[in-house]
């Protein structure tokens, strides 16, 4: 390719064969395209059974977005099934939040991942689980709160696609990256009580028969990014519409500084997260009083009022009252957010009727006022 | 003046920024010295980049902003000398984010 006399390059430091194309930020290891391959699928082999993430015969609904991440655990699962014989059954499972321009295109992604990898494919769109899809909430709610909304309405939609599937565990494609930033967010936040569950690669509430796991917890970002780009994976890779969270960007840049400075820092964190332990109580009982807040449409029908309010204890398995999903509150925080919506959506009639000047300051408060 | 002519690709969504051109042929103009990766950031952000606005972006503290993986012929630029990197006609240079969903 060159005239220009070629460096010595030192040879891969596992094969000491090959010439290096990547290094490693856990290891810092320079290794050829050969062994990298090894070392990343080995490495979530051994995180799969040492963790004992799966059994045989196991139904396992993949959360695919079409992105870098899901696309690349769809592809690992599928070749340490094969190559392990783990015995499970997969299924990508995709979200449709309703996103023109962004979500569409990354759809048609999966699409194709599911002939690539022969696997069946579950959508369940926000507007059939909700009748809001992402773009009308955000059209009424504003694009400030974008990130808030499509996360509690994702994880919801996640459960009840598996739930529709008949499957009992879902993973997602969630990197030792992610979970740093979760981590260092929660942390900023003062969010003790997060803080303690944001690593566990397995999260699962005792009354849900649905778990969630993240194999890639251990997996770097770069390296997902680079086997993706060396196996040539077929990935979608455009920013979200709605610009993400400036809290969460601002954690990520944080993160990605740190990296580039001690690229350890990513999985340090991550072993920092899984040593903290709260103290017991305490917070608990201090936590739960703010609850009270949304529990105001506690006024019946007929003008009575229910006394279950006296101890709210957090009782895994509670079931929202409104569309029985898990929730620690009675009602569930996509419900209590769909009900602001529709009290919103009632006001942009109100609006269009009056043209009023003050409508939707009248819209927030009849909003307030509970029925 | 001479120039040296080079691929350049934009992935992982980046190239919302260079003209929503993902694969771009790049002839960098220099003189004298042969010109280093750090020339062709430059010359990136300065001439190729859509809008100026967007710096930020794609550099921090004169290179490549963290997040942003860079590989030079299908090789991690860490093992290159990354922005010493000396450019030889007919190299090709991606640019990865990493900064977003997945």
């Amino acid at each position: 390719m060159s005239s220009r006399p070629k460096k010595v390059v030192a040879p891969c430091e596992l094969c000491h064969a090959r010439k290096p194309v990547m290094k490693r930020p856990k290891t810092l290891q320079k290794l050829c395209k050969e062994c990298f391959y090894h070392v990343f699928e080995t490495e979530i082999h051994h995180t799969i059974t040492s963790t004992q993430l799966f059994h045989r015969g196991e139904r396992i609904a993949i959360g695919a977005s079409g992105g870098k991440d899901s696309t690349v655990l769809a592809h690992i699962l599928k070749t340490l099934n094969e190559r392990y014989d783990y015995g499970l059954e997969l299924v990508l499972l995709s979200i449709d939040e309703g996103i023109k321009g962004y979500r569409d295109d990354s759809l048609a992604t999966v699409q194709r991942n599911k002939i690539q990898y022969d696997m069946p494919l579950e959508i369940v769109s926000y507007k059939d689980l909700y009748t809001w899809s992402m773009d009308e909430i955000v059209s009424c709610a504003g694009i400030r709160n974008s990130c808030t909304y499509c996360g509690v309405l994702r994880r919801q939609a996640l459960d009840r696609g598996a739930a529709k599937l008949e499957i009992r565990h879902v993973v997602t494609g969630h990197n030792a990256d992610d979970m740093a930033e979760t981590v260092l967010m929660n942390l900023l936040r003062g969010d003790t009580a997060r803080l303690e569950k944001s690593c566990a690669i397995l999260t699962q509430s005792s009354g849900s028969p649905i778990k969630r796991s993240k194999p890639f917890k251990y997996t770097y970002e770069k390296e997902i990014v680079l086997y993706a780009h060396y196996k040539k994976l077929d990935y979608f890779s455009t920013e979200c519409t709605y610009a993400p969270e400036a809290f969460r960007g601002t954690a990520r840049t944080l993160l990605k500084s740190l990296e580039a400075i001690r690229p350890s820092c990513i999985v340090d964190i991550i072993h920092s997260g899984e040593h903290f332990v709260l103290r017991e109580k305490k917070k608990r009982t201090a936590q739960y009083k703010n609850v009270k807040k949304t529990d105001e449409q506690e006024i019946n029908a007929d003008g009575s009022v229910s006394l279950s309010n006296g101890k709210k204890e957090f009782k895994d398995g509670n079931r929202c009252e409104n569309c029985g999903y898990l929730s620690s509150n009675r009602i569930c925080k996509a419900c209590v957010l769909l009900a602001g919506l529709e009290a919103s959506r009632a006001k942009v009639t109100i609006e269009n009727d009056t043209t009023a000047d003050g409508a939707a300051k009248l819209g927030k408060e009849l909003e307030q006022l509970s029925f | 003046m001479s120039s040296i002519k080079l691929k350049v690709e934009f992935l992982g969504g980046l190239d919302a920024i260079f003209n929503h051109v993902r694969e771009h042929k790049i002839s960098l103009p220099y003189s004298g010295e042969p010109p280093k990766m750090s020339d062709l950031i430059r010359h990136l952000a300065d001439n190729v980049m859509t809008d100026k606005k967007d710096h930020h972006i794609f550099i921090e503290d004169g290179s490549v902003r963290p997040g942003i993986l860079v590989l030079i012929n299908d090789t991690d630029w860490e093992l290159e000398g990354e922005d010493e990197y000396e450019l030889e006609a007919g190299d090709v240079l991606t640019f990865t984010s990493t900064l977003h969903g997945g």
